[in-house]
């Protein structure tokens, strides 16, 4: 893929991140103010709270679009940094397959987590 | 060896931004939190990952991460992540040309992109400050 595509996707996908994970950190980070104005929970991390928000479809799906978004921002990213030390050819591609293949695998492992906890019958803790 | 230039401000030459200025600091800032929370994030998928044992498996995760040492460094993730998001909202306006002003001749007074930017810049800064204290308030302020 051209250079120029890569990073059309990275933009795009900070703009993806910015709604999700600011809706996520405000969630998760500023639940305990939210809930003084009652939006949101106190304690979000409680396992009751954790499984009711995991099991539903609609949470499945922002989980797995907000992997693959954080994923390839941030393994670009960081593919980007180490580009900048004047790498020889080879290492360069190097960098670049470990860097698609560490994100291909998390993104496997972290999209099996979010289907599963769907798929599990209802969690009432 | 002898060619290399020697470094006259040896150790504040790596914290100065020097002639670059706000823009500068910005710029190492948003890389070293850049890679922090890629850091975390990598961690906290295999984290997130506890649920599949159930909700046992889970509070004894979540009993863990409660240690201060934990609490204090998922605070540090959140001033990372507001300083990554705010500064990188600007980063996206300016890439996509906004805030710039318009191009002209080159006439003195010079006025350049990076100078037309500053308000933008300073103003994502303030912002950024102030959702930082608002996340502190709810760390270790607001009662859970």
């Amino acid at each position: 893929m051209r250079e120029s595509k890569l990073w059309f996707w990275h933009i795009l996908s900070a703009i993806v991140i910015l709604v999700l994970l600011g809706m996520h950190m405000g969630t998760m980070h500023l639940g305990a103010i939210l809930s003084l104005i009652g939006i949101g929970s106190s304690d979000p991390v409680k396992s009751a709270e954790v499984f009711r928000r995991s099991q539903q479809l609609i949470y499945m799906v922002t989980y797995i679009l907000l992997l693959g978004a954080a994923l390839f921002h941030g393994l670009y990213g960081l593919r980007s940094m180490l580009l900048e030390l004047s790498l020889s050819k080879g290492l360069e591609k190097a960098v670049g397959r470990v860097c698609a293949g560490a994100g291909v695998l998390l993104f496997i492992y972290g999209s099996y987590v979010a289907v599963m906890l769907v798929r599990m019958p209802e969690v009432r803790p | 060896m002898q060619n290399r230039l020697k470094n006259d401000l040896g150790f504040r030459g790596w914290l100065s931004g020097g002639r670059y200025g706000l823009d500068r600091y910005a710029y190492t800032l948003h890389r070293l939190t850049g890679l922090g929370i890629l850091a975390y994030f990598i961690m906290h998928i295999f984290v997130t990952g506890a649920r599949l044992g159930g909700p046992r498996q889970w509070d004894r995760t979540m009993a863990l991460l409660a240690q201060p040492i934990f609490k204090v460094g998922e605070f540090l993730v959140f001033l990372a992540f507001a300083f990554h998001a705010i500064n990188g909202i600007r980063l996206v306006l300016v890439e996509l040309g906004y805030m710039l002003g318009k191009p002209g001749l080159p006439a003195y007074p010079y006025s350049y992109s990076t100078m037309r930017q500053k308000p933008l810049l300073v103003a994502a800064m303030v912002i950024a400050a102030a959702l930082m204290i608002i996340g502190g308030a709810d760390f270790y302020f607001v009662l859970r």
